[in-house]
């Protein structure tokens, strides 16, 4: 069975790429614009992982990734921080707040996809 | 009894006063003084008790009852309460030198001539009916004992073939010349005198308390069996304080008599001049009310003994004390009775007399002398026989003058009532002498306005009246007034009634006085000299400047013609001495060849004030050194510590308040500083997120597309315009970068021309019309058609006009969002306004939203968020065009961008 991913990501030419990357790679992929309709997503059908981008409108990244790393039953979400931030406190905030990845935009399409796979794997050999 | 019998003794009295004074002479002259000494002093004080006391207050209590005694309360108050005021003149006195309260005042006041001799003037008219009432006691006493059973040669009779009264006078004034002016220093002490007239208080207590004995004990059983007897015939009436319930008169009195222990001449001189150790004021501030209480147990008992005995008799009440002895046989009391009377009488004109030539010799004629240049100071000559004459012709004057009060007016007044108007007089010298003492504001023309108009009220109110109720002027002086004017009638000037005549004068009298002292004070301007002497006289306790005068004197004149001009006023051998004692006290070596430095003069100043007294001292070295420089010193002087104080504090306070708005400014430019930091940050980090969204797409689509095979044609296709558009937007934003810090730099290349503004915004509204139809926002044109030309870079102009509609576009309500663009020609150039119907700007955003690291987040979500650049370029543009851009918000609270443009060369408007 295919994991499942939600990208939120506000750039449409982003999310675009993320879509066509992630399905290549045998993902199943939803989209959500801003931080809010992540997390209804999320509600709606937990993924097994969630690229997020810090500067999203509503309710940025940086929400979103506590709700959900707070919220009981969702912590085993795989969360990767997208941001064009390059600066450091932003990583250090974002992996305290319990994100598992943080990756810096312009990402490297293959690298973006093999860290993913190797977080999921390593993720269900936890669980199971 | 025979009058060479009473004769004898007068004279013998006399020798012996004489005697005592030249044995405290000799005393004094070997060291071993017999007058310092509390006692010695309270007594020689206690000069205070004349025949008034002796004769007088019988003579009231005989007729009012208990009325005599606001006399005795008065200087017991000031002595029990008041002495803060006597130390503090005695200090002054003592540090002064001063010689006498004219050289007081007029010292007080800048060492003032004029000021120095109206004060004498008052003084001296002032005592004279003082002096006429001792006289008149002396002449009546004497008649009353030898013509007592003779009436034919009663009162007026003259068996010497002249005037008793002249007789005693002059013999009077030769007494006082023989004890009171054998020295010349002033300020020196006269132990004989003090001796002599402490001895005289013995007396005058002894007697009046024998005939208070003998009355009490000898004719009444005790004070119970006399109280009884009075109150059997009728004389309850004297027990009682104030027959008429006059209380006012009781306050008058009392305040009179508080002025005059302090300064009646002879009081002033005997309490602060003659004394010589401060500490001897806590013996006589008990021991003079003491002697006051004592000297008045008896009064009352002899009135009442006086009007039992002689009922029913027109009998003299003045003259009890000596004519109830004679009553009851007791000749030999009566004769005690008359020696104390003259005690009183003597005492009181001896020292009057010395204390008022001082004062005539040193503020009156010596500065007129020197003024009018009739001693000659170059002259050689001792100077100080002359001083001695004008002081012994003054004494003679005065006792003179004393007689003549006596023969115009003292027949038809009682001995209390003339010491009174003395006593009035005297009150004149309050306000400046108190005021002097106390407050610094009090100048020499406030004390001359004050002395003058309370000088002359009391003699229109008091003097003047006198002289008419004696038939020496018309009476209807004091019935109508002056000319007939009712409103000057001296009992009840200006209408004002209801008071006794003393209170009456008394009221009007320092109304002036105190009222023109202090308002003239108050209205000019203190002279610097004033200013210092008001200084250390007000501050005596604290004058660390001691006897330096800091006016100090400069000139060219040797100390050996110093000490020889001293010499001829004090006598050379003092002089030299008082030369050597400096020089000792310098620790220097006088040989005469020397210029008198400012101390030095200081020093001859000193010597000579305790001659001539403080004011003529100053004329006479003033003269010597012919010019007076003070004018540094004064300007030291009024730079005093205090003002300097005053003056550091508030440059203090001046640069407090400097450092406080200087570092308020530095937090306010280090706030700034740190927004400026921050906001630079947020830009850096906005720049790097816009450079990096572009080529996030485009890497990414671009490794998709390289990896080849696994896209279709049409994602093939899409994947490539969205790498160009990408570029394009990233080519642009690095545009926009380039082209701010190329205009702030001033390196941008600008093509202006005259533009036509209305095709210009259209050209721009026709580039974001693509965003405007897709957010559904209602766009308002208002454009006339026919705008004059602004001078502007196309290009540019079109990219502020982008700028500000994106703007607008991104903060307009979403949805229903609606932008009106206006323009119109204004004087100064194209007025352009576009505005939005979002929620506004906020107002601590308003001063920076044009600034190039500044960005809202108050935009719509739907828009990408901006560069942070877009207004900070139309800013840079506009100025360049030179116009201005703004921002503030509309009546209905959306934002509103303005700017204007001037326009060109040939589009001014029509």
């Amino acid at each position: 069975m295919a994991y499942s991913v939600l990208v939120a990501e506000d750039e449409p030419n982003i999310v675009l790429s993320l879509q066509f990357i992630m399905n290549k790679a045998g993902f199943d992929v939803r989209v959500a614009e801003d931080g809010e309709q992540a997390l209804r997503e999320i509600e709606t059908q937990k993924p097994d992982a969630v690229l997020l981008d810090i500067m999203l409108p509503k309710k940025d990244g940086f929400a979103v990734c506590e709700t959900i790393k707070r919220t009981p039953g969702w912590a085993d979400i795989v969360v990767i921080m997208l941001t064009a931030k390059s600066r450091d406190t932003d990583k250090q905030r974002a992996l305290g707040l319990g994100a598992d990845d943080y990756i810096t935009k312009p990402f490297s399409t293959r690298e973006l996809a093999d860290r993913m796979a190797t977080l999921l794997e390593a993720r269900s050999g936890q669980s199971g | 009894m025979q009058g060479g019998l009473v004769v004898s003794v007068s004279v013998a009295y006399l020798g012996l006063l004489f005697a005592i004074a030249y044995y405290g002479e000799k005393r004094a002259a070997q060291g071993r003084s017999l007058t310092n000494n509390p006692y010695i002093y309270t007594l020689s004080i206690a000069v205070y008790c004349t025949s008034w006391t002796f004769y007088g207050s019988v003579g009231r209590a005989a007729e009012t009852g208990l009325d005599f005694l606001p006399i005795y309360l008065g200087p017991t108050l000031v002595f029990v309460i008041w002495s803060v005021v006597l130390i503090k003149i005695i200090r002054i006195c003592k540090v002064h030198r001063i010689t006498s309260i004219a050289d007081f005042i007029s010292s007080r006041y800048g060492k003032n001539f004029a000021l120095g001799s109206l004060v004498t003037l008052i003084a001296v008219i002032g005592t004279t009916p003082y002096i006429a009432l001792q006289l008149k006691s002396i002449a009546t006493s004497f008649n009353l004992l030898v013509g007592f059973q003779n009436p034919e040669i009663a009162i007026y009779g003259n068996p010497f073939g002249i005037d008793k009264t002249l007789v005693v006078a002059v013999a009077l004034a030769l007494f006082a010349i023989l004890f009171g002016t054998r020295h010349i220093e002033s300020s020196e002490h006269h132990e004989g005198l003090v001796a002599a007239i402490a001895f005289e208080s013995i007396i005058k207590l002894l007697a009046f308390l024998a005939v208070g004995f003998y009355v009490t004990f000898g004719v009444f059983g005790g004070f119970g069996d006399l109280f009884h007897q009075a109150q059997a015939h009728g004389l309850a009436n004297l027990f009682v304080i104030s027959e008429n319930n006059d209380y006012g008169q009781w306050i008058t009195l009392t305040l009179l008599s508080m002025a005059a222990i302090l300064f009646l001449p002879r009081q002033f001189y005997m309490t602060a001049v003659e004394n010589r150790d401060e500490t001897h004021l806590r013996t006589a501030a008990w021991m003079f009310p003491l002697y006051l209480l004592v000297i008045n147990i008896f009064v009352l008992p002899i009135a009442i003994s006086g009007k039992l005995a002689f009922a029913g008799t027109a009998s003299d009440a003045d003259m009890f004390v000596l004519t109830v002895p004679v009553h009851y046989g007791q000749s030999e009391l009566a004769l005690f009775a008359f020696v104390g009377g003259l005690s009183a009488a003597t005492s009181m004109v001896i020292v009057a007399s010395i204390a008022l030539s001082t004062m005539v010799c040193n503020n009156l004629v010596m500065p007129l002398l020197l003024r009018w240049q009739l001693v000659n100071l170059r002259e050689r000559g001792d100077l100080s026989k002359l001083l001695l004459s004008i002081r012994r012709a003054s004494i003679l004057i005065i006792l003179l003058l004393g007689y003549g009060y006596f023969r115009i007016a003292s027949e038809s007044y009682s001995l209390v009532t003339i010491g009174l108007v003395s006593f009035a007089a005297v009150a004149q010298f309050a306000p400046a002498m108190i005021g002097g003492i106390f407050w610094k504001g009090g100048s020499s023309k406030g004390a001359l306005t004050g002395l003058s108009l309370g000088f002359v009220v009391w003699l229109y109110t008091l003097l003047l009246p006198s002289f008419a109720q004696s038939g020496w002027l018309p009476l209807n002086f004091i019935n109508d007034g002056l000319f007939g004017i009712g409103l000057l009638r001296p009992y009840a000037l200006f209408g004002l009634s209801g008071f006794d005549n003393l209170s009456h004068a008394l009221f009007w009298s320092m109304l002036a006085n105190i009222g023109g002292y202090v308002m003239v004070s108050l209205w000019g301007n203190l002279s610097p000299i004033e200013r210092i002497q008001g200084r250390r006289f007000v501050d005596v306790y604290d004058d660390t400047l001691g006897q330096n005068d800091p006016r100090s004197w400069q000139g060219s004149v040797t100390t050996a013609s110093l000490q020889e001009v001293v010499g001829r006023f004090v006598g050379s051998e003092r002089a030299h001495e008082g030369f050597r004692a400096y020089a000792d006290g310098q620790n220097i070596v006088l040989d005469g060849n020397e210029i008198a430095d400012s101390n030095m003069l200081a020093n001859a100043e000193y010597l000579l004030s305790g001659a001539i007294g403080s004011a003529t001292a100053r004329v006479i070295i003033g003269s010597m050194i012919k010019r007076e420089n003070v004018s540094m010193n004064e300007v030291h002087q009024l730079l005093d510590e205090t003002t300097q104080v005053i003056e550091y504090s508030r440059m203090l306070e001046v640069k407090s308040a400097e450092l406080e708005e200087t570092s308020r400014k530095l937090q306010q430019a280090n706030k700034r500083l740190k927004e400026f930091d921050s906001l630079k940050d947020d830009f850096l980090s906005t720049i790097s997120h816009e450079l990096r969204t572009p080529l996030t797409s485009i890497r990414a689509f671009s490794e998709i597309l390289s990896e080849g095979g696994n896209t279709t044609d049409r994602e093939h296709q899409q994947f490539l315009a969205i790498i160009t558009k990408e570029s394009e937007r990233l080519t642009r934003l690095i545009d926009q970068i380039l082209d701010l810090a190329k205009m702030e730099a001033g390196r941008m290349d600008w093509s202006m021309s005259d533009v036509d503004p209305t095709s210009t915004i259209r050209e721009a509204l026709a580039a974001v019309d693509g965003l405007i139809q897709e957010q559904n926002i209602e766009l308002i044109l208002d454009l006339y058609k026919a705008l004059p030309a602004v001078r502007a870079d196309r290009d540019q102009l079109v990219q502020v006009v982008i700028n500000v509609v994106s703007n607008a576009i991104k903060f307009c309500r979403h949805p229903n969002g609606i932008i009106r663009v206006s323009a119109r020609a204004e004087p100064n150039g194209l007025l352009v306004r576009i505005s939005d119907n979002g929620a506004g700007i906020l107002p601590e955003h308003r001063d920076f939203i044009f600034e190039k690291f500044h960005q809202s987040r108050r935009g719509s979500n739907q828009m990408p968020i901006g560069t942070g650049l877009g207004l900070a370029i139309c800013r840079q543009i506009i100025s360049f065009f030179g116009g201005n851009i703004w921002a503030d918000n509309s009546d209905d609270g959306g934002a509103v961008i303005s700017f204007d443009i001037p326009f060109g060369e040939d589009g001014k408007p029509s």
